[in-house]
């Protein structure tokens, strides 16, 4: 007696259907192109004194310019090139310490990337450092008077994310930064979700450090850059030479952030438009899944999210299985399960926000991009639903029976 | 990306059994949704005492459907006996293995088994064999994992770290509040495994090492020891005495009341089957 648990899903897309974007993205073609010819032929070091290194270090300076447009710097010096979102946060924060040694408290919330949430568990428990991290409601949003609550003159820096990779809910980051000035730490903000995707004015704005991510925008993955506000003391965490003016030694990878000027440039130029497409179809996807499956919610702020971010919980099944199905049917997409981390433990921000087990553990996160399509959308708004009902089909558990014992 | 085997994909993919069984004579359940995991196991018995059918309903990743899937097929056909024997690492070895993170959904099976059992010899108004019995203090409460089940997995699997607890039975993979409860209990056993190095303990060795006491003492070791542990007891070899063989009974049969009767007429059995016929247990009360 065999179940078969794929029986009544739509035919497969030969392409497949990639709605896992907060992980990664596509490298965009034009990215691709860009970045080629510093692949083989200019291959040249940027601090060299011949025509090789000239063409590599002027490649360097413009995507510098590229990607302070994007976030609104005032100068393109304020770009520090890194491998990418957590060395930015991680020099963000450890070289905020390392500027203030007499500062020993930092604030950050319990919903950050695991970039954050991990280093300052770490400074915490090794460093001896104090930190605080900010509650959110049950919508994922921060109270501000938390953060007035827990400032303190030794506070050394304030972390605090733009929007959360899970939920895609969006912090008040000038809100929030006005308050950190008031007290005089120092801001940082994980921005890797939100550029690209939400406006960011840093020329005016009470950001001081701002990480980001290429390959969270269509760039490749090993490079990122961290916005240092000019004037924000920051000792380097990687020393021995003088690049990136000294506060990122190592020779540039000069293809990788070729690529990632190229893809600031793309998303400046098409981020309006690109964000009212994919919202329209996060909020068709969503629609349309919420009208077919019962028990099934939304977690975090309707409101007050990323455009191309949904959440959803669907209860008596385990995420892994709805994974794992999906992944058959061609869909990519992500959980905030326990048994899909290896953790055993369901999303941190989840249980942050209060959500119940019941639902974290069947939580499943859509993130789209400007490649999303409408039929690739109308596909899994078609699939997710049967695949629901196929594993609800074989769970103990149900709206009559939700333990055993009971 | 877990890396599963065919066999746990086709299991998750098309698990066998699914569903309950109106007139089961043995209904496990084990797990709940705030574990992230929970599996409802039921058998019904044949005329001649073998397990006519099994089904199950699971809510779990893929490798807990697939534990749970393998396991109704492996019970199929099976005596109660048979059955008490199949471990949660037969349950993995049937699917071509689980990852290391995903071997609490073969204990989970292997639970739910155990819980099944019991329920039927309670049915039956029957004593449950001792080691089925689950007479114990919840260690973790986050995944609802007992004391008896950890120490049975350090013992079982040799383990030595926290993590590695975690793994298999998911104890501590929550709040770790009962992280020092774990430590203590793998210092606990690894205490008693290092007393009493890997094997038979032999407090009085046998008079005549010869090829029938060499038997005697493969059998005890492969066969009876082994399945004793999984159930968090053991045996040892006190002596061999003409055609009496004195054991001890350690563990958690030691403290069974029950131990004497089930466990030493099984013990005899397994002995006249593999070595000898004439052969006697004696067992020896510490």
């Amino acid at each position: 007696m065999t179940f078969n648990l794929q029986e009544g899903l739509p035919p497969r897309p030969p392409d497949g259907v990639y709605l896992d974007n907060n992980a990664t993205t596509r490298v965009a073609p034009e990215v691709v192109e860009a970045m080629l010819p510093f692949l083989s032929g200019n291959y040249g070091n940027p601090s060299s004194m011949h025509a090789f290194g000239a063409a590599a270090g002027r490649a360097v300076d413009r995507a510098r310019v590229q990607t302070a447009a994007l976030i609104g710097a005032a100068l393109p010096a304020e770009i520090v090139f890194t491998a990418g979102g957590s060395e930015s946060d991680n020099l963000a924060i450890v070289g905020t310490l390392r500027a203030h040694p007499g500062k020993r408290h930092l604030v950050t919330t319990s919903v950050e990337h695991p970039a954050v949430l991990g280093l300052c568990r770490e400074l915490q428990s090794r460093q001896g450092y104090e930190v605080d991290y900010l509650p959110v409601d049950a919508r994922g949003n921060l109270d501000p008077d938390d953060l007035r609550r827990v400032l303190r003159p030794d506070t050394a820096v304030v972390s605090v994310m733009a929007a959360n990779n899970e939920t895609g809910v969006v912090f008040p980051v000038e809100e929030i930064g006005r308050i950190v000035k008031e007290h005089g730490a120092v801001y940082h903000v994980d921005a890797v979700q939100a550029v690209g995707k939400l406006p960011l004015d840093m020329a005016d704005s009470t950001v001081d450090l701002l990480s980001l991510s290429g390959h969270k925008l269509h760039a490749c993955k090993g490079v990122g850059a961290l916005y240092v506000r000019r004037g924000t003391k920051l000792r380097p965490l990687i020393a021995g030479g003088h690049q990136e003016r000294g506060r990122r030694a190592g020779t540039e990878n000069v293809p990788g952030i070729v690529a990632l000027g190229r893809a600031c440039e793309l998303a400046a130029a098409g981020r309006e438009a690109e964000q009212v497409a994919v919202r329209r179809l996060r909020d068709r996807l969503e629609g349309a899944v919420l009208a077919a499956v019962p028990d099934c919610r939304v977690n975090g702020d309707p409101e007050r999210r990323l455009p191309n971010t949904t959440n959803l919980s669907f209860d008596y099944i385990e995420g892994e299985g709805i994974l794992l199905l999906l992944d058959r049917a061609g869909v990519a997409a992500s959980s905030g399960s326990a048994c899909t981390s290896g953790s055993l433990e369901p999303s941190h921000v989840l249980k942050a926000m209060g959500v119940p087990f019941i639902a974290s553990h069947g939580s499943i996160r859509f993130s789209l991009s400007r490649y999303s399509t409408e039929e690739e959308i109308d596909y899994t708004a078609a699939a997710l639903p049967r695949i629901v009902e196929r594993l609800r089909a074989i769970t103990p558990f149900g709206k009559e029976r939700k333990t055993f014992g009971g | 990306m877990w890396d599963y085997s065919e066999k746990v994909l086709d299991h998750f993919m098309n698990p066998r059994n699914v569903g309950a069984l109106d007139d089961a004579d043995g209904v496990g359940e084990v797990g709940s949704m705030a574990c992230g995991d929970a599996l409802r196991l039921c058998f019904k018995l044949g005329p001649d005492g073998r397990i006519a059918d099994a089904r199950f309903q699971t809510f779990g990743c893929g490798s807990a459907i697939a534990s749970s899937s393998m396991l109704t097929e492996m019970l199929k056909g099976l005596t109660l006996e048979q059955a008490a024997r199949i471990s949660n690492e037969d349950i993995a070895r049937e699917l071509d293995g689980l990852p290391r993170e995903k071997m609490h959904c073969s204990v989970m099976g292997r639970e739910a088994l155990e819980a099944a059992m019991v329920d039927y010899y309670r049915r039956q108004g029957r004593d449950v064999p001792c080691g089925l019995l689950v007479q114990d203090v919840e260690i973790c409460h986050c995944f609802q994992v007992s004391r008896e089940t950890i120490i049975k997995t350090i013992r079982q699997y040799r383990l030595r770290e926290i993590e590695d607890v975690t793994h298999y039975t998911k104890a501590g993979g929550g709040c770790t509040a009962c992280h020092h409860d774990i430590r203590h209990l793998i210092e606990e056993v690894w205490q008693e495994l290092e007393a009493a190095p890997a094997g038979l303990v032999q407090v009085e060795m046998p008079a005549v090492d010869d090829e029938r006491s060499r038997q005697i003492r493969e059998v005890l070791e492969n066969d009876i020891a082994r399945a004793l542990r999984t159930d968090g007891g053991d045996i040892e070899l006190v002596a061999i005495r003409g055609h009496r063989v004195h054991v001890k009974l350690t563990g958690a049969c030691a403290s069974c009341p029950s131990s004497g009767a089930t466990i030493k007429g099984w013990v005899e059995q397994q002995l006249r089957e593999h070595v000898s016929p004439d052969l006697e247990v004696v067992e020896v009360k510490s």
